[in-house]
C-alpha cells in the first residue's frame, strides 16, 4: 500500500534507449497497466521499480521513500513473472510459507499458518495445500506464485505478463480473480501486458508506452474515447481503429492528415456507398471488411446480418478522430 | 494436396488414454483446426496424422492410402512447430533449400523453387542474409518457406503462433490464412485459442479429455454447441448457463424459467429433470417489458461493447451490450433472450437437446 513515483527516469542499453524521460505517478491502491508492443519499455519500467535494474538518471520513490541504492529486498515489493518458478521439491504450503520464513521477517508459526490459509482461500487452492508443487496444473502453479507474492503483503505488487502462458479460459478466470484481489486488499499493482483485454478490464489506469516514452496515462475509458494520438488510439479496440486519409469523406478540419474511425464511429445505412469484401464471423463479433474509395475498412455488424460479399452498404463517419501529420490528435 | 481421414483412432500411453476412438475427415484444401484445452489430445492427434506417434488402434488415410503405421518420412507431409528451429549457421536461402538439397534435387531446380517460395512469402530481399539477425516474423516466414518448398501433401502446424505477442500474432494469422488461400494446400492446425480457430478455420474439431466433442464449421459450432463443454470453451465470455429443474416435451416451444415463460426453438426431443438453459452474452437484450429480471453486479468496459454481469434467479449471467448504454450497479433490468439462439442441455450428460434450430447441425453427427 503505497504510492509509486517515477521522476524523469532514463535508461539505455548500449545504443538502445529503453526509457526516455518517464515521469509517472502510480496512485496508492491503483491497478496500473503498462501497455505497448514489444520493446516499448514496459518491462524495463517494472525492473526499475523492483530494483532489478538501475535508472541512469531520474528518481524512483515508493511511499515517499527514495529508492536510490536500495536492493530489491529492501524495497518491499513482490514480483510475479510470466514463467512461474516454484520450488519443485516443496508442497504448495511450503512454497507459500517460504517468503514468510525469511530471517528478516521472523513470522511466528501460527501467524504464518493463518496467512497461508487466508491466501489459499482467496486463490481457491486450499484443497491443494499439501500437494507437491509439480502435481499442479499450469493455472494452479501460477496461482501459487501469485499467492507467494500475496502472503508477503508488500507495499507494491509488480507483475510481468503473469497470465500470458495460460490458456484462454484460465486467463479470463484469473483476470477476474486478480482484479478482485487487488480491489479487496487495496494493494498498489503495476502490471505489464500486451493483451488489451487484460488492460481494459483490470486497470484503474493505463500507461501507454511508445519507444520508451510515456505518451498517455489515464483511465481505460479515457484512453479509448479520448486518445492523444494515432498510436494511443491503436492500442485499444478490436477490431483496431481504421485510419484513412482525412479528406476521404470530406469535411476534415484544417491540418488534419488522417481520420480515425472505430467501429462505433462508422454509421451504417447513411452516407456514401462502400463495398462488402468479406464477412468474418468470430462468434461474439461479426466483422465487416469494407472497401471505400480504394481504402480498406473493418467494422462490426449484427451477428445475423443478411449482408453478403459483394453487397454495398452506405457509411458515414460519426464523431470521428482527426490526426495531424505526426499522428497527434486534433481537437 | 490431400484428403485426410481419421477412423476410430485411439492412443494410449501406458494406462493413460490420450485420444479415445476419434473419427473425422479433413477435405482436400481445407484449413482445419484442432481446438481444445491443454491435455485434450489435440497435439497427440496431430502427431499421429504426421507419423510422429503411432496410433494404438484405428486407421489414418491420406489420399485414400492407409498410413497409420508408417513413419513420418513416408507420409509426404510438412510439420511446423511452435518453436520454429532454423539452422543458425546457414543463411535464409540455405535454410529454405535444405530439404530439397537433401532430397538430391538438381541445383538449378532448387534455385528456381526457392526463388518462387521466397516470392510468395515476400522474403526475396533477405535470401542471402544470415538467419541470426532476422526479426521473429521473418524467422517464422523462413520456417514456413522450408516447409512449403517441398510441396508436401499437407501442412501440420502445432501452435505455430503461440510464442508471438498478441499484435504480431494477429498479423501472422492473417498472413497464414492468405498464404493458404493462395496455395490451397490441406492444413491441419492445432491451437487452444478459440478466437484463432474461429478466425482462421474452415472447419473445427473441438476436443476434451481425448474425446471429440464436436466437428463442424466455426459459426455452427458457435451457434449450436453439441455439449456444455463446447458452449463454454468457445466464446468470450462463454455461453451463459441457467440451471433449472423441469420437463420439456417434444414439440414444445417454451420453458418455465424461474416462473417466467421463455420462448425457445421448437424441441425435437423431450427431457425431464435437471436441465440447463444456454444463451450467448450477445443474444441478451435489455427490455423493460420483459418478465425475467437481473440485478447488475458489475460491468466490464471493452470499448465498443461492455459486459454486464447480472444476478438472476437461476444464477449469474453476462450480457454483452453497446458501451454507450448507461448501466448502474445495483439496478434491476428486464432481460429478453433471443429465442432462436437458445440451447437446452441435459445438465448431467452435458449434451444439447435437439431442437428445430440445431438439428441441422447436430443431426449430421
Amino acid at each position: 500500500m503505497a504510492e509509486v513515483n517515477l521522476t524523469n527516469v532514463c535508461k539505455s542499453y548500449g545504443a538502445d534507449v529503453a526509457l526516455d524521460d518517464v515521469t509517472m505517478t502510480i496512485p496508492d491502491g491503483s491497478f496500473v497497466v503498462l501497455l505497448g508492443p514489444t520493446g516499448a519499455g514496459k518491462t524495463t519500467t517494472l525492473r526499475m521499480v523492483s530494483g532489478l535494474d538501475k535508472p541512469e538518471s531520474g528518481r524512483i520513490s515508493i511511499g515517499g521513500r527514495d529508492m536510490d541504492g536500495l536492493t530489491p529486498a529492501q524495497r518491499d515489493v513482490a514480483m510475479v513473472f510470466q514463467q512461474y518458478s516454484l520450488y519443485p521439491h516443496l508442497t504448495v504450503r511450503q512454497n507459500l510459507e517460504f517468503p514468510l520464513k525469511s530471517p528478516i521477517l521472523k513470522t511466528p508459526a501460527d501467524e504464518m499458518k493463518r496467512q497461508v490459509s487466508e491466501v489459499a482461500e482467496v486463490l481457491q487452492i486450499s484443497h491443494k495445500l499439501d500437494n507437491k508443487a509439480t502435481d499442479l496444473s499450469g493455472g494452479e502453479m501460477q496461482r501459487v506464485s501469485i499467492g507467494r507474492a500475496l502472503v508477503r503483503n508488500p507495499s507494491v505488487f509488480l507483475m510481468d505478463e503473469p497470465l500470458s502462458s495460460l490458456d484462454a479460459k484460465l486467463r479470463s478466470d484469473l483476470r477476474i480473480e486478480l482484479k478482485s484481489i487487488q480491489a479487496n486488499s487495496g494493494a498498489t499493482l503495476l502490471y505489464v501486458t500486451h493483451d488489451q483485454i487484460e488492460a481494459m478490464t483490470m486497470a484503474t489506469h493505463i500507461g501507454v508506452l511508445d519507444q520508451g516514452k510515456l505518451v498517455q496515462f489515464g483511465a481505460p475509458r479515457d484512453i479509448y474515447e479520448n486518445p492523444v494520438s494515432v498510436y494511443a488510439a491503436s492500442r485499444l479496440g478490436q477490431p483496431r481503429i481504421n485510419v484513412l486519409p482525412a479528406d476521404v469523406f470530406g469535411g476534415a478540419p484544417d491540418g488534419a492528415v488522417t481520420i480515425g474511425l472505430r467501429p462505433e464511429q462508422i454509421m451504417q445505412g447513411e452516407g456514401e456507398d462502400s463495398l462488402v469484401q468479406r464477412i468474418e464471423r468470430l462468434g461474439d463479433q461479426t466483422r465487416l471488411h469494407l472497401s471505400f474509395k480504394d481504402h480498406a475498412l473493418i467494422t462490426v455488424t449484427d451477428a445475423h446480418t443478411t449482408l453478403k460479399d459483394g453487397d454495398t452498404v452506405k457509411i458515414r463517419p460519426q464523431n470521428p478522430f482527426y490526426f495531424d501529420a505526426v499522428g497527434a490528435r486534433l481537437t | 494436396m490431400a484428403q485426410i481421414r481419421i477412423e476410430n483412432v485411439r492412443k494410449e500411453f501406458g494406462s493413460f488414454t490420450a485420444v479415445q476412438s476419434s473419427s473425422f475427415t479433413i477435405e482436400d484444401g481445407e484449413f482445419f483446426m484442432l481446438l481444445g484445452p491443454s491435455g485434450c489430445g489435440k497435439t497427440t492427434t496431430l502427431r499421429m496424422m504426421a507419423g510422429l506417434e503411432l496410433p494404438t488402434s484405428g486407421e489414418i488415410y491420406i489420399d485414400g492410402d492407409e498410413v497409420g503405421q508408417k513413419p513420418a518420412s513416408q507420409r509426404d507431409i510438412a510439420f511446423v512447430f511452435q518453436m520454429f528451429a532454423l539452422y543458425p549457421h546457414m543463411n535464409v536461402r540455405k535454410n529454405i533449400s535444405y530439404p530439397l538439397v537433401s532430397q538430391g534435387m538438381p541445383k538449378a531446380q532448387v534455385k528456381k523453387k526457392v526463388a518462387e517460395i521466397a516470392e510468395i512469402l515476400g522474403i526475396t530481399h533477405m535470401l542471402d542474409r544470415p538467419v541470426g539477425g532476422l526479426s521473429g516474423g521473418d524467422r517464422q516466414r523462413v520456417a514456413l518457406g522450408r516447409a512449403i518448398v517441398r510441396d508436401p501433401k499437407a501442412f501440420f502446424m502445432d501452435e505455430p503462433l503461440g510464442a508471438l505477442d498478441a499484435e504480431f500474432r494477429e498479423h501472422m494469422s492473417q498472413e497464414l490464412r492468405a498464404l493458404h488461400d493462395r496455395m490451397g494446400a490441406t492444413t491441419v492446425y492445432v491451437t487452444h485459442d478459440q478466437l484463432e480457430a474461429m478466425q482462421m478455420g474452415d472447419k473445427i474439431v473441438v476436443m476434451n479429455h481425448g474425446v471429440v466433442e464436436q466437428f463442424g464449421v466455426p459459426q455452427d459450432i458457435y451457434d449450436w454447441p453439441a455439449t456444455k463443454f463446447v458452449a463454454q470453451f468457445i466464446g468470450s465470455p462463454p455461453m451463459n448457463f441457467l440451471d433449472f429443474n423441469g420437463m420439456v416435451s417434444k414439440d414444445t416451444d417454451s420453458v418455465d424459467l424461474g416462473g417466467v415463460h421463455m420462448s425457445i426453438p421448437k424441441m425435437r426431443q423431450g427431457a425431464n429433470g435437471d436441465l440447463t438453459f444456454g444463451i450467448r452474452p450477445e443474444h441478451i437484450r435489455f427490455d423493460d417489458s420483459a418478465g425475467y429480471h437481473g440485478r447488475v453486479i458489475a460491468t466490464e468496459y471493452l470499448g465498443t461493447t461492455q459486459i454486464v454481469v447480472l444476478g438472476t434467479p437461476n444464477g449469474v449471467i453476462k450480457a454483452r451490450i453497446a458501451a454507450s448504454v448507461n448501466v448502474t450497479i445495483g439496478e434491476t433490468i428486464g432481460l429478453a433472450f433471443h429465442p432462436r439462439t437458445v440451447s437446452l442441455f441435459d445438465a448431467k450428460s452435458g449434451n444439447a437437446l435437439l431442437s428445430e434450430a440445431n438439428e441441422g447441425v447436430l443431426g449430421r453427427g
